[in-house]
């Protein structure tokens, strides 16, 4: 094993109440298909689990699944919560229902990218490799 | 990286953390890492969990360090996946069955993929176990690749090992099989609320009891275990727990039991015979290494690829190319 080898690893959570991760999984499951080491957290975390966990498995990116429409405050949460332990230049991407009007607001929040309902697996797993390598 | 090192035995989450993914992704780390921490470790009860996939090993885990948290013990937990042999990739999803862990300062996860190691674990489990023990975790939760029958790496690397059977899993033909039941310390039928749970106990217990009167395997060694040889005389026997880890039932007996299993290891020689057979398996696995490095300095690719071919084409055989490349490495 090299130096330079580094397996990308990258935190699923489904921040609040919603009960549907058929996304998560299926992004979960195309970036282990394309060789990265997913840590998956499973239905209704906190921003505090989700960051916690994100620290503990030092997690080069955060993929969010929020279909509840309270994307705007968890996502302020978790970014909040990056900042206080000095984690803010990992990542952060979002999934779910995100209408358009939001997307300036994330953007300022830091969120790097955001994929609705149409976005095929191939351009979520494009964009985690480019983010990781950038990090 | 001193500074590094200093945060992981102040016991700082982010260090530790950090530590771990330098030692998964570089030997040279590793070296380094287990070169300034060494001395800091011998401190934890490493104790593994293995089974099946779906025994229920997470929940488990889940429950063993709630009840070490009541006991206001810090706990430590590696919790290991399987990686894709095609892709390298790995879903590491036992943070789901751990949810009730989540914001106590006293708790660490750290999930790993095997990243192609046979065996449960992953190469660098036993250096990311290390860390967690100079962070000062007193007891450190290592959780295996749901295990089949011959992955028993966990037993030389925890001092007390878990092996986790669900009902259902076969008749007790299955409990007479070598392999992963004989490295228990200490056997736990889970979901004892399904149908079937009792004959389970029941063909597990049958298993240990045929050993009585004779002579039976521990960790590799023959051992006297006529009734007269058994606690009284100071040697462990294993028991058999019935948990329902969704529930918590039986968590408190399992935990005394593993309390049982360590004062036992302690009292006897026990303990330091299992850290020298740790140690031995650890050093000659670093002379493999180093002899297989060294060997590859030594001799050219051109060199090794040409007894390769010779090899596979029949102009002799792997045992005197074998012994012509080590003819060069002691030359």
């Amino acid at each position: 094993m090299t130096e330079a080898q580094r397996t990308p690893r990258i935190l699923i959570g489904k921040p609040g109440l919603d009960g549907h991760d058929r996304g998560a999984k299926v992004v979960a499951r195309a970036l282990r298909d394309a060789g990265m080491e997913v840590i998956y957290t499973g239905l209704r975390q906190t921003p505090e689990m989700i960051v916690e966990a994100a620290l503990q498995e030092d997690v080069d990116a955060i993929g969010l699944s929020i279909l509840s429409g309270a994307h705007l405050p968890l996502t302020e949460r978790v970014m909040a919560l990056l900042r206080e332990n000095d984690m803010a230049d990992v990542p952060v991407f979002l999934g779910g229902i995100i209408p358009g009007d939001d997307l300036p607001v994330l953007q300022e929040m830091g969120v790097t990218g955001v994929f609705g309902p149409g976005a095929s697996t191939d351009e979520i797993v494009g964009f985690v490799r480019g983010a990781v390598q950038r990090g | 990286m001193d500074d590094l090192f200093a945060q992981v035995r102040q016991g700082r989450p982010r260090a530790i953390a950090r530590l771990i993914t330098q030692v998964e992704n570089s030997e040279s780390v590793a070296e380094t890492a287990v070169t300034a921490l060494y001395r800091s470790t011998g401190q934890a009860h490493v104790i593994g969990i293995t089974g099946p996939p779906g025994s229920g090993k997470s929940t488990l885990v889940n429950e063993l360090a709630k009840g070490f948290r009541q006991q206001d013990l810090r706990v430590g937990i590696v919790a290991v996946d399987p990686s894709s042999p095609f892709t390298g990739g790995a879903l590491l999803g036992d943070r789901v069955r751990m949810r009730d862990l989540a914001g106590d300062a006293g708790i660490f996860i750290r999930s790993m993929a095997s990243r192609g190691n046979l065996g449960g674990l992953a190469e660098a489990t036993a250096v990311v176990v290390k860390i967690l023990d100079a962070a000062g975790f007193p007891v450190i939760l290592v959780e295996t690749v749901g295990a089949g029958q011959a992955e028993v790496d966990i037993a030389h690397a925890a001092h007390t090992t878990l092996v986790i059977e669900a009902p259902g899993m076969g008749d007790e033909i299955q409990t007479f099989k070598a392999g992963i039941l004989e490295i228990a310390d200490i056997l736990v039928v889970n979901k004892a609320d399904r149908p079937g749970a009792d004959r389970t106990v029941k063909a597990l217990e049958l298993m240990l009891h045929m050993g009585e009167g004779g002579t039976t395997r521990h960790h590799g060694r023959l051992l006297q275990t006529s009734a007269a040889a058994m606690p009284s005389n100071g040697m462990w026997q294993v028991p058999v727990q019935p948990t329902t880890a969704v529930q918590g039932t039986g968590i408190p007996e399992l935990i005394a039991a593993v309390q049982r299993h360590r004062q036992y290891l302690q009292a006897s020689d026990e303990w330091l015979r299992r850290e020298k057979d740790r140690s031995r398996r650890e050093m000659e696995h670093l002379l493999q290494t180093r002899l297989l490095r060294r060997l590859q300095v030594v001799v050219a690719p051109d060199k090794r690829e040409a007894l390769v071919t010779a090899v596979a084409t029949r102009e002799t055989d792997p045992y005197t190319a074998v012994a012509e490349l080590f003819s060069q490495l002691s030359a």
